[in-house]
């Protein structure tokens, strides 16, 4: 069980700043998912945490202790790599085993400790064979069982399910979510994927040119996007970011309406616009149009919708739903 | 789709390849055949390939007046001894430069500040020197002063540079002609090279690294380092540092994270490394022929002592060079595919 918290954490490789400057607090228990696009320094700052990496100013404590100058076996947190990274010589058991032996924990308590993972983790029957025998879901668990048996304070994942096909993502992310339910250890998660971060998190921290531009539960950060940055990041299909008249009306330099947040006619609205695509989900019909006034826009229909390309519609932003944005990209109140 | 080709370019390009490999093979198979020969028949112009007759005679003389086996096991000794040794330090040092490379020189100094303390330094000696009329004498206490205040600077210097820069220092030691270190390698391995041999508290007067195993096993170490550590550089560069770091988050020190994480991922790296080096080891003739004479003489020494100014024993140098490479060849044989893969390794991929 185990809080950790960030004081002015800086890293620079050189004269290039990864990470300017963060100060973040992750309370014991949580799931919270570091979420940002490519470069954004997401990894960095989780490698900081685990101790691979040095700082270059600031400090990480682990439950109130300053852990700024212990080396990542010290620290009492676990990993779970892109890559795995399982030890491709050892047998499942060993791979689940090692950080126990390096513990110098009796053999029979060993033997129980990956028997109880293995069965969490569906891995059982696998234990005596290769990484190389398994296929990726299979790998994924050994990982996470090779950090499950530590009993660590937090696990880090870093970006554990890139390298799984749509499917077995979307039943690891389920198993990671009830594993986090099981356990209730703090669990740092870092992704690209939106998706991941809204369906896992408690709290999101969201990442961009290595500062926070947000941190808070993912229906906060939907609800409330404190800037542009986040208001386009989180969300799916992106917000609709108005500028111009539409804007000012509002007293806004942008404007944003997200695509489920929009009235359509056929009849009259506020914007007229043209469907140039339509994509029938069955569930759900997103529809995207070309206005004059307001540029692209993209609109999220619940059910199936008798629209085609070509079709004029009218969109009507609902009044509660609208974000507006200063001249600097700050929400406004 | 594979390539198409005709039978003609086939059987062209295999008979020319047969042989270009019968030209370069042709000096060992005539050793070979040679030391099955009489001496008068193998001395005959034109050679008489495979129609004289054969003997076994030569191996049966060449035993008795030298002995074989002695010779084999002091090779052995050399080229495993030096080949472990090296891999001992081998393994932590290109474990280092492969995981934790340095990528700018860690000293603030720049280059030409550098050259400016290197060369003052070695002013400075000249200036200690100078008073004594550049005679070093009976004074170890100004040797050792002079040697610190040269090599401090100079190893600061190697110290604190980037890992690809320390990596091609090392090759150059293999750039120069080893000639060039052999007088004062010499010097060191015969005791009248120690200039102060009573040091007082520590007598150096019988000193001596000739002829010694405890000579030659470093010395050959040392030479073959710079390639066992660039081997297992290249080796090391292919392992994931993911896993390593895995290694680490899980509790590992260096101990552990070298030899039950790396070294045994790193297995047929090692192998064909160590294959490689005994290899070399076993054929060096240079320093062995210069260092050795008789306790710690390997095969090379063995060889040499049939090319004598005796006389031309053609058939007697063949049959010891053929009894001196069949341990090797064997050996080469039976692990020519590690040895191949450790050769094109990175290279090919």
């Amino acid at each position: 069980m185990g809080s950790i918290e960030l004081k002015g954490v800086r890293k620079s490789f050189g004269a290039v700043n990864i990470i300017n400057g963060v100060d973040l607090r992750i309370e014991d228990g949580e799931f919270a998912v570091f979420v940002g696009p490519s470069g954004c320094g997401k990894s960095t700052l989780l490698r900081l945490i685990a101790g691979l990496e040095d700082l270059t100013a600031g400090a990480v404590e682990i439950n109130g202790l300053d852990v700024s100058d212990v080396g990542p076996a010290q620290r009492g947190l676990a990993m779970v790599f892109q890559s795995y990274a399982l030890y491709p010589h050892m047998s499942v058991r060993n791979n689940i085993a090692f950080a126990l032996k390096m513990a110098k924990q009796a053999p029979s308590v060993i033997e129980q400790k990956v028997q109880k993972a293995a069965g969490i983790l569906n891995l059982s029957d696998y234990l005596d064979r290769k990484p190389r025998q398994l296929s990726g879901g299979q790998r994924q668990r050994v990982a996470i069982g090779r950090a499950i048996v530590r009993e660590p304070k937090a696990f880090l994942f870093d970006e554990p399910l890139s390298n799984l096909d749509a499917a077995l993502r979307v039943q690891m992310r389920v198993e990671i979510g009830e594993l986090h339910n099981t356990l209730k250890t703090t669990m740092i998660y870092v992704t690209h994927d939106q998706v991941e971060a809204m369906t896992m998190a408690n709290k999101i921290v969201v990442l961009e040119k290595g500062s926070v531009m947000q941190v808070g539960s993912p229906l906060e950060l939907y609800n409330r996007p404190n800037g542009l940055f986040v208001a386009g990041f989180i969300g799916s299909p992106k917000m609709n970011l108005i500028r111009g008249e539409a804007a000012a009306r509002r007293g806004a330099t942008t404007i944003g309406i997200r695509p489920e947040h929009a009235d359509i006619s056929t009849t009259g609205g506020e914007w007229q616009a043209t469907v140039r695509v339509a994509e029938h989900l069955g569930s759900d019909t997103f529809l995207h149009a070309e206005s004059d006034a307001v540029g692209p826009l993209t609109i999220r229909l619940a059910g199936e919708a008798p629209i085609a390309p070509g079709d004029t519609i009218f969109v009507t932003p609902r009044p509660a739903h609208v974000h507006r944005f200063d001249q600097g990209g700050r929400r406004m109140a | 789709m594979a390539r198409r080709t005709s039978l003609t370019a086939m059987a062209t390009t295999t008979i020319v390849a047969w042989l270009i490999g019968i030209l370069l093979f042709f000096p060992i198979l005539w050793t070979a055949l040679a030391a099955f020969k009489t001496e008068a028949n193998a001395y005959t112009m034109p050679q008489n390939l495979l129609t004289s007759g054969w003997t076994l005679e030569n191996f049966g003389i060449v035993q008795e007046r030298s002995d074989y086996l002695r010779y084999v096991l002091n090779t052995a000794i050399i080229s495993l001894a030096s080949t472990a040794l090296g891999i001992l330090f081998a393994v932590p040092a290109a474990w280092s430069m492969a995981f934790q490379p340095v990528g700018q020189p860690t000293s603030p100094l720049k280059g030409r500040t550098w050259a400016l303390i290197i060369l003052g330094s070695l002013v400075l000696a000249g200036l200690l020197l100078w008073p004594t009329g550049w005679q070093l004498g009976d004074r170890p206490i100004l040797a050792v002063l002079l040697i610190l205040i040269i090599g401090v600077p100079f190893v600061a210097w190697i110290w604190t540079r980037r890992t690809a820069d320390t990596l091609l220092w090392m090759l150059s030691t293999k750039m120069m002609p080893p000639a060039g270190a052999l007088i004062p390698i010499y010097l060191i391995f015969n005791r009248n090279g120690l200039i102060f041999k009573d040091w007082g508290f520590v007598d150096l007067s019988n000193w001596t690294l000739m002829d010694t195993f405890l000579g030659m096993i470093p010395l050959m170490m040392l030479l073959n380092l710079p390639i066992i550590i660039w081997m297992l550089y290249t080796y090391f560069k292919e392992i994931p540092f993911e896993i390593l770091e895995a290694a680490r988050i899980d509790g590992a020190g260096v101990w552990n994270e070298l030899t039950r994480v790396l070294a045994p991922m790193a297995i047929p790296g090692i192998a064909s490394t160590v294959l490689l080096n005994v290899i070399l080891a076993w054929n060096e003739a240079f320093w062995t022929l210069n260092l050795t004479n008789k306790y710690a003489a390997p095969l090379s020494f063995f060889i040499s002592e049939y090319s004598s100014p005796e006389g031309q024993f053609w058939a007697k140098l063949s049959a010891a060079s053929t009894m001196a490479i069949a341990p090797i060849l064997i050996l080469g044989w039976f692990s020519q595919k590690q040895l191949v893969r450790g050769l094109t390794f990175g290279a090919v991929k």
